[in-house]
């Protein structure tokens, strides 16, 4: 990152170190902007006077009292050109490829919002293949929308196959306390696909220090603005595992003495994490951005701060876990939600897309019914058995998360199991689409 | 009314991520709005406390590169709204800035644009001669504002009463110039334009008469208006998990709600439900009047990723804009989405100030601040003796989903309408997913609002109402036995009850939101199909087995289901209703 300021003051005398933050008298200084300490990484974070606290990004063991500390004069930038194509970063924005450094307009991370009445409303599908999206929570440029899974799940790998099938211009993995295991293998996926062209890394592994992941969304998200605007380029971003990005602002926050709010997060938890998700956006002039996050949950508990505030922010939430009947990973139907399908689906996709979404989950509803009885140790009816079949065949056949078919498969995979387990009304959809798609004879 | 003064200055001293601390060289209020000079742009700030010499200020933008010692300039004035003609269809931010004629993509710091065009020209007609005495409220003329009739009104500020010296003619003029002069007891002149300012914080008082409201307020939705209506001027609140639909609900009731002026408050969600509105009500018609929904709406748009302590003015802001045009004798619907955003703000403001925290982080003073709020509501007769009304629909997202946190407990206290969305019926996908047995309406307990449902709707509306309430909650313990003892362990009854309860839940209370006939039901139709669904529950069936009881109710609902899709009283939704009654007589006991 640049170091520019005319006259370069340092200061040697600092006056207070936390594990997160050290203190100083320094004059002149402006809110947000970055110093070094010893060569450290560190920005303003509050001013009392003359008294300026930073938070030092990759944290303050051994840093000793009589440090030099250097201002900047400017907040955390990034150099934005066509060269970040292909390329791999700290969270710093410096290279980790050993390629140079990449020439470009130098920008402000974290900028101001897109205006709403400049945005267009999403409308675009994006299709994975995978109908626990597709099919059942459609998603669109623009959105978005976090993987929340337990941390056993595979839920990079579903990440890596969502972003490629995902047809952007532009893929920007942001990393955030990324085992070196699971940096590789993004890596070799995107090498393997043909794709690194198109792919821009930001990456915090888990042997970098943990406050340093602050960075990331921002330098993933201002890259990702300058291809959506400039170049109105379609461009997905990453961000794995958000759990982590949250795990370092409480760091931070407890180390400034705040009063924690719920599960020990700083009580702006919901406004950080709404600044970052709020930049998937789409442009008039065909631009996107959309943003697929991973928020990993312990024991499924969704009412932990994170994913809570998380679920309140975006457009919904795919929830992946392993369904026992079949043995195989799949997305939940009944806890994943996409809020924007209803903007493509029936519209952008066949007309009976709604109502045959609508009408097989509570098909697979009457089967968890169904299986709570049989566990309680009561007759099941006939109906009762019929759902069961029909859950093990659907989530066999359509939510299983290694289907792959396109949409109009999908809804035609799913009229088949309905004729094959139901008569029509015990499936109540709009008599019209039954006439029209319920399968006689096969 | 006004003489030159000298504001106070000051300099900022410290910066704690959008608190600001000035030290001032004079006198300042709490609440007076301040601007901070930085480098090339205004940045526009609220005091929210002061200590000694020390104003604490809240800034209404990002603090990046504020340095201390920046000139700060403090205003005399309270954060105010301007109101006039041409507030209609505008879309603001939290501060009441134009949306629309701010430059370029992104929103720029201190770009203040304007809340009203003062040039703009529109039909003037007065309604007083010289001579006559007026109040503040009081009508001076009137203006068409999208076929509203738009009253031109002594301006709320005017405390005592004034003559009117004069009286422009009718005809056309810019909203700047001057429509009349009046004159106070001491002779002293006034000149009225069309426009004038309101503080926000300030409830406008210029009224004769709040009475409890009594009015339904139709919103087409079935389980609100059914089994807990909302009434003209009333409150409610809808406190839901995320994804529960408290979102789609509200702009459900936007788009449908029986009102002359719609005010929609973004507080702190998502941009995208925001565009939404900009790209569907500009489409979509009114159904009273036939123009465009947009029309008749303000959009106040401060999403999650503006500024945060704009998010507590936001409200504010559409509230006074609300009592604006509550006082011109119109029917308002306030909504705001969502409240507990609004509460955040305030909690992360009082944490940076090291107040001592209440509850959960929150002011201690939320309760009082909530309840404040939600008073501004209400049905009210004018001092001329016609009525206005301000009905407000606030959401409210607790964490967790839990609803004993202290947002959802302050407004429970402070709303008459408890709209609790269940995350079980979210889950089973039941929309709306308003619980039916937990929630509440206050209001039908009003014998003034059983009198109007008697006279509007039929005699024994109520009576009905309170019989649908019981057959859900008998449905809903059936359903506990079953699932203790088993299908063949409970008598068939129970078998019975439960699916007639449940022929109630997916006919009356689910109503697909994004289906054009059923999202929209009136009055008429709900009577209508109230009454089929209670003559499924009054007919006595017979049964062999329980395993013949849930494939028939099935297909009742079914029949059901296509007539709420159908348009009312069309040949398919008689063909269906008759599939129905035949379906009816195969098990009909004598
Ligand atoms: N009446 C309805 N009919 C059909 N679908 C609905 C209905 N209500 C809600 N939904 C579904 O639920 C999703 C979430 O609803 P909504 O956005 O209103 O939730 P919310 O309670 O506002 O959540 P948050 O607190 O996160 O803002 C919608 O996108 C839609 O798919
Ligand atoms: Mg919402």
């Amino acid at each position: 990152m640049r170091e520019t300021k005319a006259f370069q003051k340092i200061y040697t005398r600092i006056t207070q170190i936390t594990k997160a933050t050290c203190s100083l008298q320094a004059e002149d200084v402006g809110y947000e902007e970055l110093a070094s300490i010893n060569g450290r990484l560190a920005q303003v974070v509050k001013i009392m006077g003359d008294h300026v606290t930073l938070q030092v990004f990759g944290g303050t063991e051994g840093i000793p009292s009589n440090a030099e500390v250097m201002f900047f004069g400017h907040p955390p930038t990034i150099k934005v050109g066509e060269d970040l194509a292909g390329r791999f970063f700290n969270a710093f924005g410096e290279p980790i490829d050993g390629g140079p450094e990449v020439e470009g307009e130098e920008r402000e991370t974290g900028g101001p919002s897109v205006n709403p009445v400049r945005r267009k409303q999403p409308s675009e599908l994006i299709t994975t293949g995978i109908a626990g999206i597709d099919l059942n929570n459609t998603i669109v440029t623009g959105q978005k929308i976090p993987f929340f899974s337990d941390p056993d799940q595979p839920y990079n790998q579903v990440m890596a196959m969502v972003a490629l099938r995902a047809e952007a211009d532009k893929i920007i993995l942001g990393g955030m306390g990324l085992t070196n295991d699971d940096y590789l293998f993004y890596k070799n996926v995107f090498d393997n696909a043909g794709a690194l062209d198109r792919i821009i890394s930001f990456v915090n592994t888990t042997e970098n220090p943990p406050v340093e992941r602050l960075l990331v969304p921002d330098m993933a998200l201002t890259a990702a603005e300058y291809f959506a605007v400039e170049k109105n380029e379609k461009v997905l971003v990453l961000l794995t595992d958000m759990t982590l990005y949250a795990d370092a602002l409480s760091i931070v926050s407890n180390r400034m003495d705040q009063i924690p709010s719920k599960d020990s997060m700083p009580g702006s938890l919901y406004s950080d994490l709404a600044r970052i998700y709020e930049k998937a956006v789409q442009f008039p002039e065909g631009g996107s951005i959309t943003i697929i996050a991973v928020t990993t949950i312990s024991g499924g508990d969704i009412t932990h701060a994170i994913p809570d505030n998380t679920g309140y922010i975006t457009e919904g939430q795919l929830f992946l876990r392993r369904d026992s009947d079949i043995g195989k990973v799949i997305v939940d139907p009944f806890r994943s939600l996409s809020r924007l399908k209803q903007l493509v689906i029936g519209k952008k996709t066949r007309e009976d897309h709604p109502q045959v979404m609508n009408a097989a989950i509570r098909l697979f509803a009457d089967a968890a019914n169904a299986k709570t009885k049989l566990e309680n140790g009561f007759d099941l009816t006939h109906y009762d058995e019929r759902t069961l079949h029909f859950a093990k065949e659907y989530s066999e056949q359509l939510l299983a998360i290694d289907v792959n078919m396109n949409v109009d498969a999908m809804l035609n995979t799913a009229w088949k199991l309905f004729e094959r387990h139901f008569k029509p009304a015990e499936v109540s959809i709009r008599e019209e689409l039954v006439n029209k798609y319920w399968v006689k004879e096969h | 009314m006004s003489a030159a003064q000298n504001y106070t200055a000051g300099k900022i001293t410290g910066i704690i991520a959008n608190l600001v601390i000035v030290e001032v060289d004079g006198p300042v209020s709490q609440n007076e709005i301040c601007f901070i000079q930085s480098e090339s742009v205004k940045l526009m700030a609220e005091v929210i406390k002061v200590n000694d010499n020390k104003a604490y200020v809240q800034v209404f933008e990002s603090t990046r590169g504020l340095k201390p010692g920046t000139l700060v300039e403090f205003t005399g004035a309270m954060l105010e709204v301007t109101l006039g003609p041409g507030l209609l269809s505008r879309n603001y931010d939290g501060l009441q800035h134009n949306l629309n004629t701010m430059e370029g993509l992104f929103l720029k710091k201190g770009d203040y644009t304007r809340a009203l065009d003062e040039d703009c020209i529109w039909p003037f007609k007065p309604v007083v001669k010289a001579g006559d005495v007026v109040q503040a409220g009081d009508f001076l003329g009137e203006t068409i504002e999208n076929q509203v009739r738009h009253r031109i009104m002594v301006p709320f500020k005017f405390e005592d009463r004034y003559t009117v010296k004069m009286v422009a003619e009718e005809g056309e003029y810019e909203a700047g110039n001057t429509i009349a002069v009046l004159t106070d007891r001491k002779n002293n002149e006034f000149d009225i334009t069309m426009i004038q300012k309101w503080p926000v914080k300030l409830a406008v008082r210029s009224y004769r008469e709040k009475p409890r409201p009594f009015k339904l307020l139709e919103t087409k939705i079935r389980t609100i208006d059914t089994l807990n209506p909302i009434v003209e001027g009333g409150t409610g609140f809808i406190p839901g998990p995320f994804g529960s639909g408290k979102t789609v609900l509200q702009h459900a009731i936007s788009k449908q709600a029986d009102a002359d002026v719609v005010i929609i408050a973004a507080c702190g969600e998502r941009a995208n439900e925001v565009v939404e509105i900009f790209a569907e009500f500009p489409k979509l018609d009114d159904p009273r009047t036939g123009r465009k929904l947009m029309e008749r709406t303000i959009i106040i748009a401060n999403t999650s990723n503006m500024p945060v302590a704009s998010r507590e003015a936001s409200v504010y802001t559409a509230m006074t804009i609300g009592e604006y045009y509550r006082s011109m004798g119109l029917k308002v619907l306030l909504l705001a989405d969502s409240t507990s955003r609004w509460a955040q703000a305030l909690r992360e403001m009082s944490n940076r100030m090291e107040e001592l925290p209440g509850p959960d982080g929150f002011p201690v003073d939320l309760p009082a601040i909530i309840s404040n709020f939600y008073s501004r509501a209400g049905y009210v007769y004018l001092n001329n003796g016609e009525t206005g009304s301000i009905t407000f629909i606030g959401t409210v997202s607790p964490a967790g989903g839990n609803l004993k946190e202290p947002v959802t407990e302050s407004t429970k206290k402070a709303a008459r309408c408890f709209y609790a969305l269940s995350q079980q019926r979210a889950d089973s996908k039941r929309y709306p997913a308003i619980d039916p047995i937990e929630s509440y309406s206050k209001y039908i307990e009003y014998p003034e609002l059983q009198e109007y449902l008697a006279k509007h709707v039929s005699e024994d509306w109520v009576g009905k109402v309170m019989q649908v309430r019981n057959i859900l909650i008998r449905g809903k313990e059936a359903a506990e036995q079953i699932n203790i003892l088993g299908d063949d362990g409970v008598p068939m009854d129970y078998h019975q009850i439960l699916w007639k309860a449940e022929v109630i839940d997916f006919v009356i209370l689910q109503q697909d939101a994004f289906d054009e006939i059923d999202r929209s039901t009136p009055m008429e139709r709900q009577h209508y199909m109230l009454d089929k669904v209670l003559e499924v529950y009054h007919t006595d069936f017979s049964f062999e087995s329980f395993e013949e009881v849930n494939p028939f109710f099935k297909r009742i609902i079914n029949s059901f289901r296509q007539m709420n899709y159908a348009v009312f009283r069309s040949d398919d939704f008689n063909r269906h209703e008759k599939e129905l009654h035949n379906i009816i007589e195969e098990r009909k006991t004598a």
